[in-house]
């Protein structure tokens, strides 16, 4: 059952050892073996009290022996780490050097509009061979990170951590590693749209082939095998849908690092480890363990949860989250990252020394969708139940305003009828049931044996203040056709849509309604949302939210900084071809001026 | 990255061609400008279907393909298909051309409207331009289906039903079966056609995704001709039904 992967004798089997060793050091310090604690090496930059200066450029490197080239920052894919202290300001100067246009965007940071990043909504870009210098003040602190927002530059490597200190320490720990998880592939990403767009299942290499039927059919009878066949079928929609891109081309890497190249992390047995999970990843959802080694999640998002211990989570597109581990032994854990579909795994190791190994998993076979995921109910029974009168296809999705029925704040929406809304030919069926699943772990997790953490789980360890009900409620439907590989919200893609508008100081419940069979990040740039899975005004903050297959999950939002903000799904190939709006927050006065 | 762009950073060449295109599409949609984050155009080319049969004598090279470009909802497709004769004294060529505005309607299926024209080289040659209408899509269980009617000079109607479907052997290897119906709402003598039901066709191909771009395939075509039209093929001295063995490959970009 173990695989153990020799990296000297793969690299002496492509006969490049001496290049290709050289180029696999184009990787930012912070992201080689190290320790995490050091502040000075380069591949670090330290901005308390000064500016600093981001090259933007394309750079010939290696990923797991092959030579590539990627867009880098500074030169090193990952990019260099950026550190602060809360309070700080940070000042940057970017040095676009590439023939086209580029932009950075703070993910998860709380800024004025105009540093957001987002060409077309924010400012304009930073055009080829032009400088741009940001310039904003920190107040917050907590595992973060940046990346391009133009054209598929992210999936080409130009991302990195930025990592804000408390101005006071709140989590212990003795040492600390960024462990930032991505999908790298050596195609074109405008190669790989094209296709999808042709092909939609061109990555899926793990479709269902009438020797699964015929297995099928002697496990479960043959009744049930053609019925399970007519049912997927009839909605020509695939089971094994689980992610648009897969192992197919992308090798999942950990801090720049493939499977082979194995990133090492290092500790001395009996610390307390603090590891900052960030998924920077272009089409992957990962989930992540340490076997032998429980994990106390102590952030999400970047903000402070109460600690709680598991053994796997799932971390969704652009998510974050802090653990500490405490390795007692002197020996070497794998840190394993399995790709949401199975199709690969990004790996790393904890190790007291450099070279280390420890038995890495097995992969688990790749989960099928179920009639779950299709919003045919989750728990069988909701067809024909009552909802009271709640009915989505009822209602207006852009704009609701009816606070006599909305619910207490912080609490977890009810079960809803979906009913036969149609969103027109760029959505292929609605679910019947939305149902919140917000204390599911995900699909294809929680039946190994081991815990496994859901949003339900995560409790914000301060009560938020002025903790109120919303003003208004806001409900989009994420929807999407796989056969035409069209995405949006309601049926529209960005392109054709006109922006949210949202008055200044408006308090807005988010319903989100996932009419697909796919989970989205679906993200908030500006403004963090208060995740409501029941806690109350102990909800969570996040910048990110991962929407489950036919599932509708809420979120409050203070509209409090005035501004055109992004809103959309982190999977960029959805998120390019239009799963994406603007909420733009317009002081209350310019709002009756225009009459809008 | 290599020379492998598509819509997003296209060749020179590629881009005056689609501008061209770009420039038709606009006219016939008036949709907003190509953005990103939706309303992005693409360009596909595909051979389902370049193959050589072994008969009859003429063992003709048989083609079968088509073309789109535009966005989600409005797209612009070409079609040809046809075949032409490789062996001594048997050059005839035979090929159906169309261009066809594209609207998708709904979740799976487009409605397809334009024009259709015949040439064939046989008897001095001949080319007859029709009207072509149709649906194509997507059919519950995984079918792929197109319905086409198309309407001549004389008024005449004729149309075709095809249904395809992939089955999977693995994931490369697939097998296809193909059936193509053809009706005629009239006699058309020129064309040799009966009323009715004119032809039948059923294939089934096996084919080996070397990559999902290029699969070699070998497989079986059965064509017969029906009622009248069989009557009038049976008085020209032929057999109305012929089976043949293909092999060719499928292609697209």
């Amino acid at each position: 059952m173990t695989r153990h992967i020799h990296r000297r004798d793969f690299l002496r089997a492509t006969g490049v050892l001496g290049t290709l060793t050289a180029l696999e050091a184009v990787r930012p310090s912070w992201a080689s073996a190290t320790d995490g604690l050091q502040r000075s090496a380069g591949g670090v930059l330290h901005g308390s009290g000064r500016e600093l200066d981001l090259v933007i450029d394309r750079t010939r490197l290696a990923v797991d022996g092959r030579g590539t080239r990627a867009v880098t920052i500074n030169g090193t894919m990952p990019g260099p780490m950026l550190r602060y202290r809360e309070g700080d300001e940070l000042v940057i100067n970017v040095d676009n050097r590439l023939d086209e246009d580029t932009s950075i965007h703070w993910h998860g940071i709380i800024l004025p509009n105009d540093q957001d990043g987002v060409p077309g909504v924010t400012f304009d870009g930073i055009p080829a061979r032009s400088r741009f210098t940001y310039r904003f003040p920190l107040e917050q602190n907590g595992t973060y990170w940046y990346h391009s927002h133009s054209g598929f530059q992210e999936q080409l490597g130009m991302y990195a951590p930025l990592i804000i200190d408390p101005a006071e320490p709140t989590v212990e720990y003795d040492r600390e590693h960024v462990v930032l998880l991505a999908d790298w592939t050596f195609e074109d990403p405008y190669r790989i749209m094209a296709r999808l767009k042709k092909h939609p299942d061109y990555y899926n290499n793990q479709r269902r082939t009438l020797f699964d039927f015929f297995r099928d059919a002697a496990d479960d009878g043959l009744g049930a095998a053609v019925r399970d066949r007519l049912a997927w079928g009839e909605m020509r929609m695939m089971p094994s849908d689980i992610a648009d891109i897969t192992g197919t081309t992308y090798t999942y890497v950990m801090n720049g690092m493939g499977p082979v190249g194995n990133w090492t992390g290092l500790f001395e047995p009996g610390e307390r480890v603090r590891l900052r999970f960030i998924n920077a990843s272009a089409a992957t959802h990962f989930d992540v363990r340490i076997p032998g080694l429980p994990m106390t999640v102590v952030q999400a998002d970047g903000l402070y949860v109460k600690p709680i211990e598991t053994d796997e989570f799932r971390i969704a597109i652009a998510e974050t989250y802090d653990v500490i581990v405490e390795p007692r032994e002197n020996q070497a854990y794998t840190v394993f990252a399995e790709a949401m579909d199975r199709s690969g795994f990004a790996r790393g190791t904890l190790a007291v020394r450099e070279g280390m190994e420890a038995e890495v998993p097995q992969r688990r076979e790749r989960f099928l969708l179920t009639m779950a995921d299709m919003g045919h109910g989750s728990h069988g029974d909701h067809e024909g139940m009552d909802m009271g009168g709640m009915d989505h296809s009822a209602m207006d999705h852009a704009a609701m305003d009816h606070s006599a029925m909305l619910r207490a704040p912080g609490t977890i929406p009810p079960d809803v009828t979906h009913g036969p809304g149609d969103h027109g030919a760029a959505n292929a069926g609605v679910a019947m049931v939305a149902t919140s699943r917000i204390d599911e772990p995900g699909n294809g997790l929680g039946k190994d044996g081991w815990r496994v953490l859901t949003y339900a789980d995560l409790e914000a360890t301060e009560p938020r203040p002025n903790f109120r009900a919303p003003d208004r409620e806001i409900e989009l439907h994420l929807t999407g056709n796989m056969e035409r590989y069209t995405w949006g919200f309601d049926g529209v893609p960005h392109a054709d849509a006109e922006p949210i508008p949202l008055t200044l100081g408006e308090r807005i419940r988010l319903t989100l309604v996932n009419d697909t069979m796919m989970a989205h990040p679906i993200h908030l740039h500006g403004m963090w949302m208060e995740l409501e899975n029941g806690k109350g005004d102990l909800c969570p903050r996040v910048h990110t939210v991962d929407v489950k297959p036919a599932e509708h999950v809420s979120v409050l939002f203070d509209a409090d900084v005035p501004g055109r903000w992004a809103f959309h799904c982190h999977v960029m190939y959805h998120m390019h071809e239009g799963m994406f709006r603007v909420f733009e927050v317009r002081e209350p006065t310019a709002v009756d001026g225009e009459g809008s | 990255m290599e020379e492998d762009h598509d819509a997003g950073r296209p060749t020179r060449a590629r881009r005056a061609a689609a501008l061209v295109l770009q420039g038709v599409v606009l006219a016939l949609t008036a949709g907003p400008s190509a953005a990103q984050m939706g309303g992005n155009t693409y360009t596909y080319v595909a051979f389902d279907e370049l193959e050589l049969a072994t008969s009859p004598e003429a063992q003709p090279v048989v083609f079968d393909g088509e073309a789109w470009y535009g966005g989600d909802f409005d797209r612009l497709w070409l079609k040809a298909a046809g075949e032409f004769g490789t062996s001594e004294g048997q050059r005839d060529a035979e090929v159906a051309l169309q261009a066809l505005y594209s609207r998708a309607v709904t979740a799976f299926w487009n409605l397809q409207a334009g024009v259709r024209v015949d040439h064939r080289t046989e008897d001095g040659g001949a080319t007859r331009p029709r009207l072509a209408f149709g649906v194509e899509g997507l059919a519950r269980y995984w079918f792929e289906v197109e319905a086409f009617a198309f309407v001549g000079e004389d008024g005449d109607v004729t149309g075709t039903l095809e249904a395809s479907y992939d089955m999977l052997l693995t994931q490369r290897l697939v097998l296809e079966p193909e059936v193509e119906i053809s009706l005629a709402s009239e006699a058309i003598p020129e064309s040799g056609l009966g009323s009715g039901f004119t032809e039948g066709e059923f294939g089934l191909r096996l084919r080996y995704e070397v990559r999902r771009e290029f699969a070699p395939y070998i497989g079986w075509s059965w064509e017969r001709a029906f009622g009248e039209t069989a009557d009038l093929v049976g008085a020209r001295g032929e057999d109305g039904t012929e089976g043949t063995f293909v092999a060719g490959f499928r292609w697209w970009y």
